[in-house]
């Protein structure tokens, strides 16, 4: 045991450090397209783009400074309210005329996926352009080093997670939301104005996602096909926690952020892929509404 | 009864938009026409004025998007300053030279639909300029079905492996066997015996894989670990671990879109205290050597295909070359310093239009029934001499093969630029010939 310990060790607190940081932000992307779905019932393709529009946002506030910090804190402030401003407007203009029925919300989101795709490829190119970390520190541990702003990307995650947790429990914005999702109708009867709760949803889910892009951007580059992984991820997350389901969202961002370092680490990393996928399946069949959703009747 | 008569309300309605649909489209094709015939107008113009045929029209297969952007970018420039030199030097036997772009989207399946618009419909004399090798293998077969030369740029070894067929070629880059062969002499010789390679999980990845293992064997070495990486990944802390502790060398190559987080990530694993690292310098194409967090590749070595920053050493093509692909002393775009070539890859698209435009004027081409005196004219070559055309160097070529041999540089990272410190000999790549297109009909 101790002989597996010395030879491993290092091993597992790699695949542990690697997993906690994908899994805080995992998180924080999968609990913008839990909310909406939680909330307005209906599910965002274009998440995964919103991502995207963060992180190149960020390279052109970089651009625009030519400092990584002021860069950074520019996007840090600008990218959330644009996407947000974005979202406000694809939720007035597309989503509210089409009722925010089910099925033609997919079709519509699948849409605007290809929308904003497109735009982002005439405007800022096909290529993968890097944007520099606003600190840049290397930590090293007796048996490799790691990089520093990854460990801050983690903690400014969890600081954002930790917002969304306030903003719903303390909030009067939290009180509408949740009384929105649990029954709509009632909601409405009470007087909260759910034209406006489902656009500030629309544009908070939306900001998470441009913020997990303006964290991400600095340790990976930005282009703009980058939005399909962090999708697909987020849909494993918001399946197996339950949709709507905040705690469920961030526990399962762990399962599966902390699994896939592990599996990666010692085995492959397309072989964490598969298990992920294999896991959503299983969820699915013998726990339809997920680790924390409601009961599907 | 009523749903019927809806149906053929439905019906009605829909004949009236196809009918509609069809007369604005056929106004639009005959609106385009006349504008298309006015543009085409004064370059026939021109043509004719000069007193020659009409133009050679080179499809171009580019990565304008996708994992291959970067160098689709690069190759792009270049083939137009090429072009534009041809032209200015009386084009392709007395006949101007135009390219038509097509965009495959760093795609094997779009690239054979890129090959296939760009003969029929746009009815070229050659297609050309293919890098990525998964595209070349997706493309080949059909260049070969519609009996078009298709004239790569690619370093795959898929060409001299024989697995294409006789219409495609590869006259102005070496391919990834011979560079390995060229240079890994050098690095077990200098640099240590146990080598851990670190390649990108697809056809040329597995060419790296296969011939470093064979030059291994040859120079007493030893391949200790084998690391596959996807193309499209963006995290790579988790593969580094699986570097054995007796590494004595890294010899990395990576590609796509994630190739400076590759190197940065390989640098805060490691730190200051790293195994020799032997790069080829695909995982640093098109980024600042100086980057931030880039600092630790201080002292390791690349393999150059063209030394990216300018020596006292170049030749007089090479300085031409340079100039007027627009690229400065440090390997940067003239007019954006932040825009790094692909200085490593992009000469061969440079040099396979010169090579065209050989085969074209020997072999007397005037049109698609002269493919076969085409290609047989290109098989009998066998080199290309330095000079504008050839920048990069002499080249031998072989035409059993398809493919040339040309010289290899070693660089050394140091004062945040990279220093040749070694310069192969063409000999020093070359293999016995595994496969024979001669013998292929036309």
């Amino acid at each position: 045991m101790s002989s597996w310990i010395n030879e491993n060790g290092p091993l597992l607190f790699l695949a542990l450090l690697d997993g906690t940081v994908t899994a805080f932000v995992l998180a924080l992307i999968a609990l913008g397209l839990s909310l909406v779905f939680g909330v307005m019932r209906i599910v965002n393709i274009a998440h995964g783009e919103f991502f995207m529009l963060g992180a190149v946002f960020s390279w052109f506030a970089f651009d625009l400074t030519d400092d990584p910090l002021w860069g950074f804190l520019l996007a840090l402030v600008l990218a959330p309210a644009l996407v947000g401003g974005i979202a406000v407007f694809s939720d007035r203009f597309i989503l509210r005329k089409i009722k925010y029925h089910p099925e033609s919300t997919i079709v519509a989101t699948i849409g605007l996926l290809y929308v904003i795709q497109s735009l982002t490829l005439i405007v800022f190119g096909p290529e993968a352009r890097a944007v520099e970390a606003p600190l840049y520190f290397r930590i090293q541990f007796p048996w490799f080093g790691y990089s520093g702003y990854k460990l801050i990307v983690a903690g400014m995650s969890a600081l954002g997670l930790l917002g969304v947790w306030l903003l719903m429990i303390r909030s009067k914005l939290g009180l509408y939301m949740r009384a929105t999702q649990q029954d709509l109708e009632i909601a409405k009867t009470y007087g909260v104005p759910t034209k406006k709760i489902y656009a500030a949803v629309f544009a908070l889910g939306g900001g998470l996602a441009a913020l997990a892009g303006v964290l991400v951007v600095p340790i990976r580059q930005a282009d703009h096909l980058m939005g399909l992984e962090p999708l697909l991820l987020s849909f494993i997350v918001v399946i197996i926690g339950g949709l709507g389901s905040i705690r469920g969202t961030i526990v399962a961002a762990f399962i599966i952020g902390i699994s896939d370092g592990i599996i990666s680490v010692f085995y492959e990393p397309t072989l964490a892929k598969m298990l992920a996928t294999l896991f959503v399946a299983m969820v699915l069949v013998l726990k339809p509404s997920g680790l924390y959703g409601e009961e599907v009747a | 009864m009523v749903k019927k008569d809806l149906e053929k309300v439905d019906q009605a309605s829909e004949l009236n938009l196809s009918r509609r649909n069809v007369l604005g489209a056929g106004a639009l094709v005959a609106g385009a026409g006349i504008i298309g015939s006015q543009m085409i107008d004064p370059i026939a113009g021109i043509a004719h004025a000069a007193g020659s045929d009409a133009p050679i029209k080179i499809g171009f297969q580019a990565h304008r998007t996708g994992i291959g952007a970067l160098y689709g970018r690069w190759y792009e420039r270049t083939t137009n300053a090429a072009v534009k030199h041809i032209n200015s030097i009386g084009g392709i036997a007395g006949r101007p030279v135009e390219i038509i772009t097509e965009d495959d989207g760093t795609d094997p399946k779009r690239g054979a639909d890129v090959v296939e618009k760009l003969a029929t419909q746009h009815k070229v004399d050659f297609v050309f300029g293919t890098l990525f090798s998964h595209v070349v293998m997706g493309s080949a077969p059909r260049a070969g079905e519609l009996k078009i030369p298709y004239f790569v740029v690619s370093e795959g070894y898929h060409v001299a492996s024989g697995a294409l067929n006789r219409y495609v070629f590869q006259p102005c880059i070496t391919d990834v066997r011979a560079q390995i062969s060229a240079v890994s002499g050098w690095m077990f010789n200098n640099l240590g015996k146990n080598v851990t390679i670190i390649y990108p999980d697809y056809a040329f990845g597995y060419n790296h894989r296969d011939y470093a293992s064979a030059a291994a064997e040859k120079h007493g070495g030893k391949i200790v670990a084998k690391i596959a990486i996807p193309p499209t990944e963006s995290s790579y802390t988790r593969y580094f671990v699986k570097i054995p502790k007796n590494t004595d060398v890294i010899y990395h190559v990576m590609v796509g879109p994630g190739v400076l987080t590759f190197v940065r990530e390989l640098g805060e694993h490691f730190g200051p205290n790293h195994p020799q690292l032997f790069g080829f310098i695909d995982s640093l194409e098109g980024v600042n050597i100086s980057s931030p967090g880039l600092d630790f590749l201080d002292g390791s070595h690349f393999w150059e295909a063209m030394p990216r920053y300018a020596s006292a050493a170049d030749s007089a093509g090479s300085r031409f070359y340079r100039n007027a692909v627009g690229v400065d002393n440090s390997g940067a775009s003239k007019s954006d310093s932040k825009d790094i070539a692909a200085y490593s890859h992009m000469f061969g698209c440079w040099e396979t239009l010169f090579a065209i435009k050989e085969a074209v004027e020997q072999s007397g081409y005037k049109s698609k029934k002269d493919y076969a005196t085409l290609i047989e004219t290109m098989e009998g070559f066998t080199g290309f001499n330095e000079g504008i055309a050839h920048p990069q160097g002499a080249k031998a070529f072989s035409g059993k093969t398809h493919q040339c041999y040309g010289q290899q540089f070693v660089s050394k990272v140091g004062n945040g630029k990279l220093n040749v410190v070694h310069k192969t000999s063409i000999a020093d790549g070359m293999y016995e010939p595994e496969t024979d297109y001669t013998k292929q009909s036309l």
